[in-house]
């Protein structure tokens, strides 16, 4: 629950990972982009599908004479040069789709390697038999023992165990499963590294944590989240505006006594059909739901990855995702007449019977501050920290020692309140007030001052709070805490609300009154009692060493059981966005520029005047036409890595990433295919192919 | 430019502009049923109406409940309308004694005044009695603004309400828009044209004897209300053939600056209605400004195009001011130029001038206005709502790029509502594009087309665009009142008008059921100057892919071909 707030995690997941780079990837993709030209795959991909008939039609309308009634107005060599780059825009969007298919596909595939052909124990009566893992259905039990991969997910019923969770979380620590408790989900594909387990499977083969990763970066299998779906309906109503277009431009060309290649009619169909984002459509939700598996956070549905960028208001627990998950020493205070030296040594000594991380701490923050000399162990006489005297202690010679809470200390030493020194109460009171725990410190009957617990915030997680605010996101901060402590954590540490002393219920009523108001909340959870709050949520994140049930309740859960991933994954959800609406805006105004190229070239024979609005001064109608084809299939091979990698989203509001985005893809969108078919027409012309 | 040509720009923008704000909050306050100063006299009326008609104004209705009544609205007002065309000649109030209309030609026109479209295959006074335009025609002028307002105000609630199924009553909205809305402001317009000597009478024709000594049959009839109520609602079917242009319809200067100020001023106001439905008066001011870009784009095209020399006389020994072909030598070029920008921004169709006249690029910026689907201020209530279109789309294009799902006031578009968005973007394809490539196909309805080349082919062009686009503005030359074009044209009116109204109210109903949520920094920004410049050039994107190449061989060719 520790893990540092950033870095790391990524030199971690990569380790453990099958290889991923591009260079291992691009062999497959080239053969998945021919495997996928089957229409029956490409029938996802609508857009695709057209420029794949268009594809079609084209060479057949140069190979067979006969059915080219325009025969002698366009070369063959031209034809098939057209109808080879009409091929290549299919292949080339195929190919982003398998490349970034690629990445999660090498990952699945060696996890399931090793569920093949895996056997269970499998629970009958009162006996085990051994099945084939994948007829396991819900409310199966199994037993599992040292040295075996549990066959899948569930719950731990009976026993106690270390699991190696390594495969699914590329963490090689072993963790504890134990029945009851927070701590009793198992994940399958995970070996038990001690011990026995009997556990209950919670998911039907096809329903499992693996089956989910692997079914969210399979371009076939993939369901398109509520976005993707809605962008595709604008795409296919684009693709029949233009097909419109273009089928009644031969009857106006015939009005005026003109004639146009249907070849030509195919190349400016293609053109203006929004191809660029349609054929990196697909590759940019499977990037984006692969980029979240690196991250170690599977989602059951891509529709909770899409409502994480939609997200109004975070609610982060304060333990583990502010603040480190214990509080720690920061400082200590002498009462009058007491040295440092004094006091320091009869903290140390009370705090050696106290495990708990409060008493590490102050041993870890004492021996930093002196070199002070432990005595033996034979002399002390440990005194170990118990809620019920809430005191820890040593005797040491004779002399005893204790801290403790306040009041605890007071009543070990006989004395009221009021008996406090002054100098010291006031800066008890300070310390209570500033959200810290104060604890007492007394040596040999005698009051020597007080210790400073307080909770620390993670370093960085106040910027990282800047940046969603500046996003427009709330945090708002869970905790058990009193409401004084709660404030001052929260000032620290930058949040925009707390709940104090927060209870599941409160929280859910919480999540509720956000939505009423119309907002999306994002909350992460571990225990049972947090599952009806992650099934309020729009956005609910469980940690994998919860519990079955707030595994159950949640839309998205992180293997790392890292709470501070909520924040990464609206940083992924809002990626996805952005990256499909800048190539949307993108490929849309591209065709300002397509038109330049292709109205002039397309209408030469028939008014020599529009010849005027050959801005780009093409060489010829020939070559301004192959250009434009060739432009419209190389875009897609130029973007591939953005669409793979996804735009980066600076912390801006909503106007400053509009402006920002409609500048860069907008503008650009406009100007580049102006410069890049100027381009490709000088290239074409000089190697001489048209 | 003429000083005084300065003087009718001032003058128009501040009869335009200056009382919008005011009207549009009458106009909401009134079709919200909220007391105006109008009330102590008109809510007796209103009630009555209601009890003769047997509707609970209180009773609200569901988007398909609303469209259900609107249909059956609409297709009765067809169906009467039509057999009083066909019927006239044994109607009274036709001192002409005139026959009824052929049956096509009776289905066209009955379509048009029904689509607020107000296309004209006749000639009123040479062809429509008395009782057929008032009774006929002139209830259609103000019913079927009525009916546009009611679609926008049904699209404003469905954006204003939270969780609802309800979006109003038709009969109820259709009555208010008339009668607080419509007949006062005719009224006054109407005395105020009749100051100005337009005619307001049942008399027969009169017969008078010329300075040169010939005959001439002057028309007469009740021009004034009609007249009123054709700028006022953006019908523009004129009482007389030749609309504005003839001295009995629009006798003066000062009568010109007023019918063509009623031209803008309601769907002007309208602006500020949808303001005051969502609360958010920015949201108005936003869209206004995207309107008078792309109007005063096109205005200045088309003046600066008007007032150069005609290249075709160029040759000649003649001292040229501005291109004078089809143009009343009392307006001039300029005047022409503005009301042509005016009529076909607003979907209104009344002409001062004949625009098939005009230069290429002059006759550009009317077929523009009318392919970019009639929403630069637009038709009453229509063309708000086909604005609002392109704001929805707009939102989704770019939406997107905040890195949120893309939501308008807070009401998220998905893929519902893209669905019915991506509907309406079809309407003008299919209606100028499929149905102009089917007239110019065929021998037949090709031989409609005055011209050869370019300029014919923008006459056909410019006969779809008007019809689908429900302007009804048309480029003289082309052969209307044929059966073929007369149903042609009428299937592409009636597209134009449901292709848009039945998906704007689904939509309306689907938005209605969300929940907004809340604006602020993270929501995307609606207003300012970055959404009008994104909303001008989605609008300018959308038109200019779709129709581009059509222009090129239009009106781009003849322009260049000089």
């Amino acid at each position: 629950m520790n893990a540092p707030v950033t870095a790391q995690r990524s030199v971690k997941s990569s380790s453990s990972q099958p290889q991923t780079g591009l260079g291992a990837l691009w062999r497959p993709a080239l053969k998945q982009a021919f495997v996928k030209l089957d229409p029956r795959q490409l029938v996802r991909s609508p857009v695709m599908l057209v420029v794949e008939l268009t594809a079609l039609v084209t060479s057949v309308l140069c190979f067979v004479p006969f059915v080219r009634p325009e025969a002698g107005a366009v070369s063959t060599a031209l034809g098939v040069q057209i109808a080879l780059w009409l091929w290549f825009t299919v292949l080339f969007a195929n190919f982003a789709e398998a490349l970034a298919e690629g990445r999660g596909k090498a990952r699945a595939d060696s996890l399931k390697s090793g569920s093949q052909g895996l056997m269970a124990s499998k629970q009958v009566g009162a006996q085990f038999q051994s099945v084939p893992a994948s007829s396991l259905r819900k409310g199966d039990v199994v037993r599992v023992e040292a040295g075996d991969l549990i066959p899948g997910d569930g719950e731990v019923i009976e026993g106690v165990a270390a699991v190696n969770e390594a495969a699914i979380t590329g963490e090689s620590a072993p963790v504890i499963r134990e029945s009851g408790g927070d701590r009793s989900a198992v994940t399958g594909n995970t070996r038990l590294v001690s011990d026995w387990l009997l556990v209950r499977i919670s998911a039907n083969p096809g329903e499992s944590t693996l089956d989910r990763m692997i079914a969210l970066v399979e371009g076939a299998r993939r369901q398109k989240t509520p976005n993707e779906v809605a962008l595709d309906i604008l795409l296919i109503g684009l693709t029949l505006i233009f097909l419109l277009v273009v089928a009644t431009l031969q009857p106006f060309a015939r009005f005026a006594d003109g004639d146009l290649p249907l070849i030509y009619l195919a190349a400016l169909l293609v053109t203006l059909i929004p191809t660029t984002i349609g054929g990196l459509l697909s590759a940019i939700g499977i990037a984006g739901m692969d980029r979240l598996v690196r991250l170690n956070v599977i989602a059951k549905s891509g529709r909770a990855v899409e409502a994480a960028g939609d997200v109004h208001t975070l609610l982060l627990d304060k333990t583990g995702t502010i603040t480190f998950g214990n509080r720690r020493c920061s400082a200590m205070v002498k009462a009058p007449g007491v040295s440092t030296l004094e006091l320091a040594e009869a903290a140390l000594l009370a705090s050696q019977g106290d495990d708990t991380p409060e008493g590490k701490s102050i041993v870890e923050y004492l021996s930093a501050l002196h070199t002070m000399e432990v005595p033996d162990r034979a002399s002390v006489t440990l005194i170990a920290f118990s809620a019920e005297t809430r005191l820890s202690g040593a005797d040491v010679r004779g002399v005893a020692y204790r801290k403790g809470a306040v009041d605890a200390v007071l009543a070990y030493l006989d004395l009221g309140r009021d008996d406090l020194p002054a100098p010291l109460a006031r800066e008890v009171e300070k310390i209570a007030q500033s959200g810290g725990t104060p604890l007492l410190v007394a040596g040999n009957g005698r009051l020597l001052g007080a210790i400073h617990l307080k909770d620390v915030v993670k370093p960085g997680i106040r910027e990282r709070f800047a940046e969603l605010r500046a996003m427009g996101i709330r945090t708002v901060m869970v905790t058990g805490d009193n409401p004084l402590t709660a404030a001052a954590i929260a000032a620290e540490a930058g949040v925009d609300d707390v709940i104090a002393e927060a209870t599941p219920e409160k929280k859910l009523a919480r999540i509720r009154a956000e939505q009423a108001e119309g907002k999306l909340v994002a909350m992460c959870g571990d225990g049972a009692n947090d599952a009806p709050a992650l099934a309020q949520a729009d956005v609910g994140l469980a940690m994998n060493d919860g519990t079955q049930a707030a595994r159950e309740a949640a839309n998205l859960v992180d293997l790392d059981s890292d709470p501070t991933k909520l924040i990464d994954v609206v940083q992924v959800g809002k990626e996805l966005l952005v990256t499909r609406g800048a190539l949307t805006t993108f490929s849309v105004a591209n065709d300002v520029a397509k038109y330049f190229a292709i109205l002039p070239a397309l209408f030469a024979g028939i008014y020599p005047q529009l010849g005027a609005l050959n801005l780009m001064q093409l060489h010829s109608p020939q070559s301004a036409i192959l250009s434009a084809i060739v432009f419209n299939a190389l875009i897609i091979v130029a973007l591939i890595p953005l669409a793979l990698r996804g735009v980066r989203i600076p912390a801006l509001d909503a106007g400053q990433l509009l402006r920002r985005n409609l500048l860069i893809y907008g503008l650009g969108g406009l100007v580049a295919p102006f410069v890049g078919i100027k381009l490709l027409d000088l290239l074409l012309v000089g190697l001489g192919w048209v | 430019m003429h000083d005084y040509d300065w003087l009718l720009l001032a003058a128009f923008f501040l009869l335009v502009l200056a009382p919008a704000p005011f009207l549009g909050r009458y106009f909401y306050r009134v079709m919200e049923g909220q007391r105006t100063w109008l009330s102590p006299v008109l809510q007796p009326v209103e009630r009555l109406c209601y009890r003769v008609a047997g509707v609970d104004p209180e009773r609200e209705q569901s988007w398909r409940g609303y469209a259900l009544a609107l249909l059956a609205f609409t297709l009765v007002c067809l169906l009467v309308l039509m057999s009083i065309l066909l019927v006239q000649g044994a109607l009274p109030l036709n001192p002409q004694q005139l026959a009824g209309l052929s049956l096509p030609l009776a289905f066209n026109t009955a379509v048009s005044f029904v689509t607020n479209t107000n296309w004209q295959a006749y000639s009123g006074e040479a062809q429509l009695s008395y009782f057929s335009q008032m009774l006929g025609l002139g209830v259609q002028n103000f019913v079927s603004p009525a009916v546009g307002l009611a679609v926008l105000v049904v699209l404003c609630r469905g954006l204003a309400r939270q969780s609802s199924d309800r979006l109003g009553n038709f009969w109820v909205d259709i009555t208010r828009a008339v009668l607080y809305g419509l007949l006062p402001l005719c009224l006054v317009l109407a005395v105020l044209l009749v100051w100005q000597g337009v005619p307001q009478n049942f008399s027969d024709y009169v017969s008078a004897t010329t300075l040169q000594g010939s005959e001439q049959t002057l028309p007469m009839g009740p021009a004034a209300s009609q007249i009123a109520i054709k700028q006022l609602g953006t019908n523009g079917g004129g009482f007389f053939g030749v609309n504005s242009a003839h001295p009995f319809e629009n006798p003066t200067a000062l009568s010109n600056l007023l019918e063509l100020a009623s031209i803008l001023l309601i769907p002007a106001a309208l602006v500020f209605t949808f303001g005051h439905y969502v609360r958010d008066l920015r949201q108005s001011r936003a869209i206004l400004a995207s309107m008078l870009v792309l109007f005063v784009i096109g205005l200045a095209v088309c003046a600066w195009a008007e007032l150069q020399p005609n290249p075709a006389l160029a040759g000649l020994p003649i001292e040229q001011v501005g291109s004078l072909e089809g143009k009343e030598a009392r307006f001039g070029s300029f005047a022409s130029a503005l009301w042509a920008t005016t009529t076909t921004a607003a979907s209104n169709g009344s002409v001062n001038a004949m625009h098939d006249s005009f230069s290429a690029l002059g006759g550009l910026v009317p077929l523009v206005n009318m392919l970019l689907g009639e929403i630069v201020f637009g038709g009453v209530g229509a063309g708000l709502y086909g604005m609002l279109l392109f704001v929805l789309i707009a939102v989704f294009l770019a939406g997107l790029m905040i890195g949120r799902t893309p939501a308008y006031l807070g009401k998220k578009l998905e893929a519902r509502e893209v669905r019915l968005m991506v509907a309406t973007l079809l309407v003008m394809p299919v209606g100028v594009l499929v149905f102009g490539a089917l007239a110019v196909s065929f021998a037949g309805p090709a031989a409609s087309i005055g011209n050869p080349g370019p300029h014919g082919f923008s006459q056909a062009l410019y006969a779809y665009g008007s019809a689908t686009g429900n302007n009804g503005s048309a480029f003289a030359g082309f052969t209307a009142d044929t059966p073929y074009h007369n149903l042609m044209l009428g299937l592409a009116m009636l597209l134009g008008r449901f292709g848009y109204i039945l998906p704007v109210l689904a939509i309306a109903g689907s938005l209605a059921a969300k929940r907004a949520a809340p604006q602020g920094q993270n929501s995307f920004p609606t207003h300012g100057p970055l959404f009008v410049v994104l909303l001008t050039l989605t609008i300018l994107l959308v038109g200019g892919l779709t129709f581009m190449p059509a222009l090129a061989l239009g009106p781009l060719a003849e322009y260049l071909a000089f």
